[in-house]
């Protein structure tokens, strides 16, 4: 299914005009709604935020010099990485590692290829892109080259999951001003304050960036139904038993015999 | 139709549960087993993640045991006592496996030890109902008529102090086993997310020589009451029984199961008993076989608290 949040459109001529006296580009997004609710037939999406550039060079906007790089960042987690070894023949978890601050979710979307954008020492700079993103190791007695292993095992199971996507293309003016972001929501998106940021290059070089926070929320009943088992664990497991004596008895009243 | 599962936090599709739920129920209802032993490891197949399959699968467990136990309360084939001593082993049992599987999960080995025992448990019990069905197969063939019980044999199990009698299953045994086996199959019901069924008839009927047409209930019997600690106590401490994911299965299972009791009617005892085997000892392959083979990807990613 596709679902579609609607940000707003940022037109700010009073901060426009202030800029312009400045000379420097701006960059804005906004958001309609600090939040978003998960139904329970959410199957992923496409997210659309709008922004603005403002006091935009013409000229350097007619060559196409000017990038925008929209990331939504899911809540951080500290996060185990294991490694299965075979292990009198069968594989199981040997080593591990953990990172702290793991974002829970990174979906990238830009106006072309990242490597045409600018270096990737920039990206590295701005932990920026799901190859540059900054991980960090917690406590560790592991060696440089074990840490960059599990570093990139990282990246990639959330990139196999789902939750770590890029998407070139994602970004697209729709005037010198305004541009537009498609974002991808995967299915397991995770619930909590997400962060959406742009970013601005201009012939290559970082000028600016701005960000909004966002809420993803379960709605209705997933959400009373996570909020009460996390809560109320005792009273939840009761309810669960309940049901399923309910449901027993129910199966049996419909289709006995005796 | 896709369906957001609140607590497994991933949207799946709610025909496949629903089909897994009545698959599953035919054969428990054919075979007289929970059925929690194929549930769990099915959900574990589809992606659900283990923790979350085993506490869901005694929540599931419940609906089908408490649906079985009424009808043999009804038919009186149902042994309180016996049921109560089970239980009281049970509780402790049950208690004892949701703690160990809470360090389990934090240290990260969680998955291998509910594979290891699946694997273990249902490749000895499968065999060994294999090796019988088969043998009461080529009696029934030679014309003798095969009893599982042999009145008047005793082994050491009856010769433990503290005996009790248990008037509706003819019984003068000590509480010891009963207890014992109870605390046992209270472990595996928490760790493994199963009712225990299919450890529990055949020790009934094999060590403490229970009547086998008092054994389905009485053990149906405890198997709710167990299940249903296991399912609270996983509520509580870690969060994972998911009841969108439990009523799919049930409802499936409840209807399945009318069918497998119709189907089963007209299979002979060995025959239902040699067909679960085969079940039980593919189930138990098809575990060992991941265990064994190289996995496509050596690394997971669990997370260890939100920050």
């Amino acid at each position: 299914m596709r679902w579609t949040a609607f940000i707003l459109v940022w037109l700010l001529s009073a901060v426009s005009a202030l800029a312009q006296s400045q000379d420097a580009e701006s960059i804005e997004i906004g958001l309609s709604a600090d939040n978003i609710a998960i139904t329970s037939d959410f199957s992923g999406a496409d997210l659309t935020i709008f922004g603005a550039l403002d006091n935009a060079d013409p000229l350097t906007v007619r060559q196409g010099r000017y990038d925008i790089i929209v990331v939504l960042q899911g809540p951080a987690a500290t996060t185990v990485v294991r490694k299965k070894e075979r292990f009198f023949g069968m594989w199981i978890n040997l080593h591990s590692e953990t990172f702290e601050g793991v974002p829970l979710s990174y979906s990238l979307a830009t106006t072309r290829a990242m490597q045409d954008i600018t270096d990737t020492a920039t990206f590295v700079r701005l932990s920026l892109g799901v190859d540059n993103i900054y991980l960090k190791p917690g406590e560790t007695d592991g060696d440089a080259t074990r840490i960059a292993e599990f570093t990139e095992a990282l990246r990639g199971r959330k990139r196999a999951s789902g939750l770590y996507s890029e998407r070139v293309g994602g970004v697209q003016f729709l005037s010198q001003s305004l541009f537009r972001a498609t974002l991808s929501l995967p299915p397991n998106v995770p619930v909590g304050t997400h962060r959406a940021r742009a970013f601005l290059f201009k012939n290559g070089v970082f000028l600016r960036e701005t960000s909004a926070p966002l809420s993803i929320l379960k709605s209705g009943f997933e959400e009373t139904v996570y909020r009460v088992a996390n809560g109320f664990g005792f009273f939840y497991g009761a309810g669960a038993v309940l049901l399923a004596m309910l449901v027993g008895w129910l199966g049996r009243l419909i289709f006995r015999k005796d | 139709m896709g369906i957001y599962l609140p607590i497994a936090e991933l949207s799946v599709n709610m025909f496949i549960l629903l089909a897994m739920g009545a698959a599953v129920g035919f054969l428990s209802g054919m075979f007289g087993v929970g059925g929690g032993f194929l549930i769990t490891p099915l959900l574990i197949f589809y992606n659900i993640p283990p923790a979350v399959a085993v506490a869901t699968g005694a929540n599931q467990v419940i609906a089908s045991s408490f649906s079985g136990a009424l009808a043999h309360m009804r038919r009186g084939s149902l042994d309180f006592r016996l049921g109560g001593v089970l239980l009281a082993g049970g509780i402790v049992g049950s208690t004892i496996g949701v703690y160990i599987f809470a360090v389990l999960r934090r240290l990260g080995q969680l998955d291998l030890i509910i594979s290891l025992l699946y694997v273990g448990f249902l490749g000895i019990v499968g065999s060994l109902m294999l090796v019988e069905s088969v043998r009461a197969l080529q009696k029934a063939k030679s014309g003798q008529t095969a009893s599982l019980k042999k009145p008047g044999q005793h082994n050491w199990i009856h010769r433990l102090p503290f005996k009790m009698r248990f008037r509706a299953s003819k019984l003068f045994v000590s509480v010891i086993p009963v207890l014992g086996l109870g605390a046992i199959i209270g472990f595996l019901a928490s760790i493994m997310g199963v009712g225990g069924g299919f450890i529990m008839v055949p020790a009934l009927i094999y060590l403490l020589k229970v009547p086998t047409n008092v054994v389905i209930g009485t053990s149906l019997f405890q198997i709710i009451f167990v299940a249903a600690f296991t399912t609270i106590v996983h509520a509580s401490l870690n969060q994972t029984v998911d009841v969108v994911l439990a009523l799919l299965l049930m409802f499936g299972g409840v209807v399945g199961a009318q069918y497998g009791a119709k189907a089963g009617q007209k299979l002979r005892g060995e025959q239902l008993r040699a067909l679960l085997a085969l079940l039980v000892l593919s189930v138990a392959l098809r575990l060992a076989f991941d265990l064994f083979v190289e996995p496509s990807d050596l690394y997971s990613i669990t997370p260890a608290g939100v920050a």
